[in-house]
């Protein structure tokens, strides 16, 4: 790859990403314009008794009444200025709120991310090659009863079994309750990072699993395996010349294309263990009519699929020779 | 039929049946090679002939024991005299005995020609001076070793998949259609390595199609239908006309090629699932008697050749 070529790319990825980030916040904020969403009453709900000329002076200062271009105007400076505006509920800017959850959440969906592609394309590659015997007929069913399980069901099973009958992870939260954050050793972080992290990644394992499994299958029974075969290679030279190298790139699309599902099962798996991350965060927002955090993490989350999509799309370059050839003509 | 001198491959009564599912759960046998008689020798080419549908490709795929599981292969296989156990056939496969297979899905996607042809093993890497060597005759270029598959056009990928037979040391070569999609040129090139090779002792299989193109190369011919041989000649009988040959179905595979009058043959080949009682071939066949229709012939010698048939003479 040439410099230019590489320049052009990243050029190419920037349009995308801002074009997508304007789309992402003019629909975001024609919807929450459009939602019953009252920050305002929230708020004097959170201060007691106000008296309606403070209201309408408070709805004044907020600028609730004025035109919504005008509205999206200001809200678009904050963003443009960084701070994304002040989240109503933390009494501080948005971007500063994310980027302290973030942390969390970042933390956990990478356990998750790691842990669920190992163990599944693992697990996949094994019932693949054992297909319809007794390994691939057990896991198989695993897996499907693992898919077809909810996230905050089996976040509370296991809350039940591991932490209130056994007790080997505490119930809930990223640290100790009634310890300095200060205080708070990586062992406690990661204790309490397990639970959540095993409830995500039993949801998505099983996936990846019977993904990779099918696609183990299908280049098992294709012409160049049979050819393969009929040249004398043995079983592992077949799976290592052939196998890995044809399923292995659907697996890695699958799991960075995983990064949409993974957001989504970890605003569940954060309000079951009450694990104060992006996801907690953002169902807080909408409970408690934050606009501004609502739709900062809404960004933030699209940001973050986007980026997902993109490595996919890179790796299937570098990999892939028909579509590495293609990129290169472009 | 004894064998009395050791043939490189001996084919004895061959059938191959696939398990089927009818409609539910009723299971049965779908018999696509039936009682099916052939013998190579060193320094040989035996073509088998026959129209697509007859089953020649799942003869090649038995004989090296790659039919897929729901397939059972029943009969006598020996190589150089001994029996193909399962075990041994995988012993063979790729080293005694090399396939040239039918089309480019054959090749992986994602790998290189060159590695793909060059094979897996330790020895892969000595191949490398072979490699040049087969792809100059067979006209590809070095450089396109770096190809991947779908970069290859119909005629390159046949001659990368002849080069994948003949850059081993493979004794027996069986080649399953190796020439359509070639220039006229270049299928006689392959042809001619396949010669040689045979020239120089070892044995091929070559499974087509096209008699026309075998006749030049080709020793013996096997006629195929319906999953079965209906005769064994030498191409000298083909070149010799409809007189020569003994079979209904081979005079009227002369009379169809087209310097032969092009002359097509009615009605068509049964299918595996509604074979006839007899003689596969009677429902065509203008010699027919009521013994065809009930009785299926053996193979019998004939004029230095084999045939199936009660009245051939």
């Amino acid at each position: 790859m040439t410099a230019k070529r590489i320049i052009s790319v990243f050029f190419r990825y920037l349009v995308r990403v801002i074009t997508l980030l304007f789309a992402v916040s003019v629909i975001a904020f024609i919807l929450v314009s459009l939602s019953p969403v009252d920050p305002v009453q929230q708020y004097v709900l959170s201060v007691g008794s106000v008296s309606p000329e403070q209201r309408a002076e408070l709805e004044d200062y907020w600028g609730v009444n004025d035109p919504p271009v005008e509205r999206f105007g200001n809200w678009f400076r904050a963003i443009i200025h960084g701070d994304f505006g002040t989240s109503l509920l933390y009494r501080r800017p948005v971007i500063d709120v994310i980027r302290e959850k973030f942390v969390n959440t970042l933390a956990l969906m990478g356990c998750t991310w790691i842990f669920s592609g190992l163990i599944g394309f693992g697990l996949g590659c094994v019932m693949g090659a054992n297909k319809n015997k007794l390994a691939d007929r057990i896991l198989k069913k695993i897996c499907l009863l693992l898919c077809s399980v909810p996230t905050f069901w089996l976040g509370l099973l296991l809350l039940l079994i591991f932490s209130v009958w056994l007790g080997w992870f505490p119930i809930g939260f990223s640290t100790p309750i009634g310890v300095l954050n200060s205080e708070v050793t990586i062992w406690q972080q990661l204790h309490h990072l397990v639970l959540p992290a095993l409830a995500l990644s039993l949801m998505s394992f099983a996936n990846v699993a019977l993904h990779t499994r099918q696609k183990l299958i299908d280049v098992l029974e294709s012409d160049y395996v049979l050819f393969a075969k009929a040249r004398g290679e043995s079983r592992r030279e077949i799976m290592r010349r052939h196998g890995f190298r044809n399923i292995i790139m659907p697996a890695i699309t699958l799991q960075f294309a995983s990064f949409a599902e993974l957001f989504g099962g970890s605003v569940l798996a954060e309000n079951v263990f009450s694990y104060p991350g992006l996801g907690s965060a953002v169902s807080a927002a909408g409970l408690n009519s934050d606009v501004p955090l609502l739709l900062g993490i809404t960004l933030f989350s699209a940001l973050f699929v986007f980026t997902g999509n993109m490595i996919a799309n890179l790796l299937y370059g570098a990999i892939d020779p028909q579509i590495k050839e293609s990129y290169a003509n472009e | 039929m004894v064998c009395e001198h050791k043939h490189l491959l001996d084919v004895q009564n061959l059938s191959v049946s696939f398990r089927m599912y009818d409609s539910g759960l009723e299971q049965k046998e779908l018999k696509v090679i039936s009682d099916l008689s052939v013998s190579i020798d060193r320094g040989e080419i035996l073509a088998i002939a026959g129209s697509s549908g007859s089953g020649k490709s799942l003869l090649a795929h038995a004989i090296l024991g790659i039919l897929p599981e729901n397939a059972t292969a029943r009969g006598n296989m020996r190589y150089k005299g001994e029996i193909m156990t399962p075990e041994y056939q995988e012993k063979l496969r790729g080293r005694q005995i090399a396939l040239v297979p039918q089309s480019v899905s054959y090749l992986d996607p994602l790998m290189s020609i060159e590695r793909q042809v060059l094979g897996a093993g330790k020895n892969a890497k000595e191949r490398k001076p072979a490699l040049k060597n087969i792809f100059g005759r067979l006209q590809l270029n070095e450089s396109d070793g770096r190809l991947y598959p779908y970069q290859l056009s119909g005629g390159m990928a046949r001659r990368v998949l002849v080069s994948t037979a003949v850059i081993g040391d493979a004794e027996l070569i069986i080649a399953d259609e190796p020439t359509p999609g070639m220039q006229k040129q270049q299928a006689l090139e392959a042809l001619k390595i396949f010669r040689e090779l045979a020239d120089e002792g070892k044995g091929v299989l070559l499974i087509t199609h096209d008699v026309d193109l075998a006749l030049e190369f080709a020793d013996k011919i096997a006629v195929f239908y319906a999953g079965t041989t209906l005769e064994l000649a030498s191409s000298k009988d083909f070149r010799g006309g409809e007189a020569s040959l003994r079979h209904p179905y081979s005079k009227a595979l002369w009379r169809a090629m087209p310097q032969n009058g092009f002359e097509p043959l009615d009605g068509f080949q049964p299918y595996a699932e509604n074979l006839p009682s007899g003689c596969l071939f009677a429902p065509r066949c203008e010699m027919c008697s009521e013994r065809c229709k009930t009785e299926i012939p053996e193979m019998r010698e004939l004029r230095d050749g084999f045939v199936r048939c009660f009245h051939a003479t």
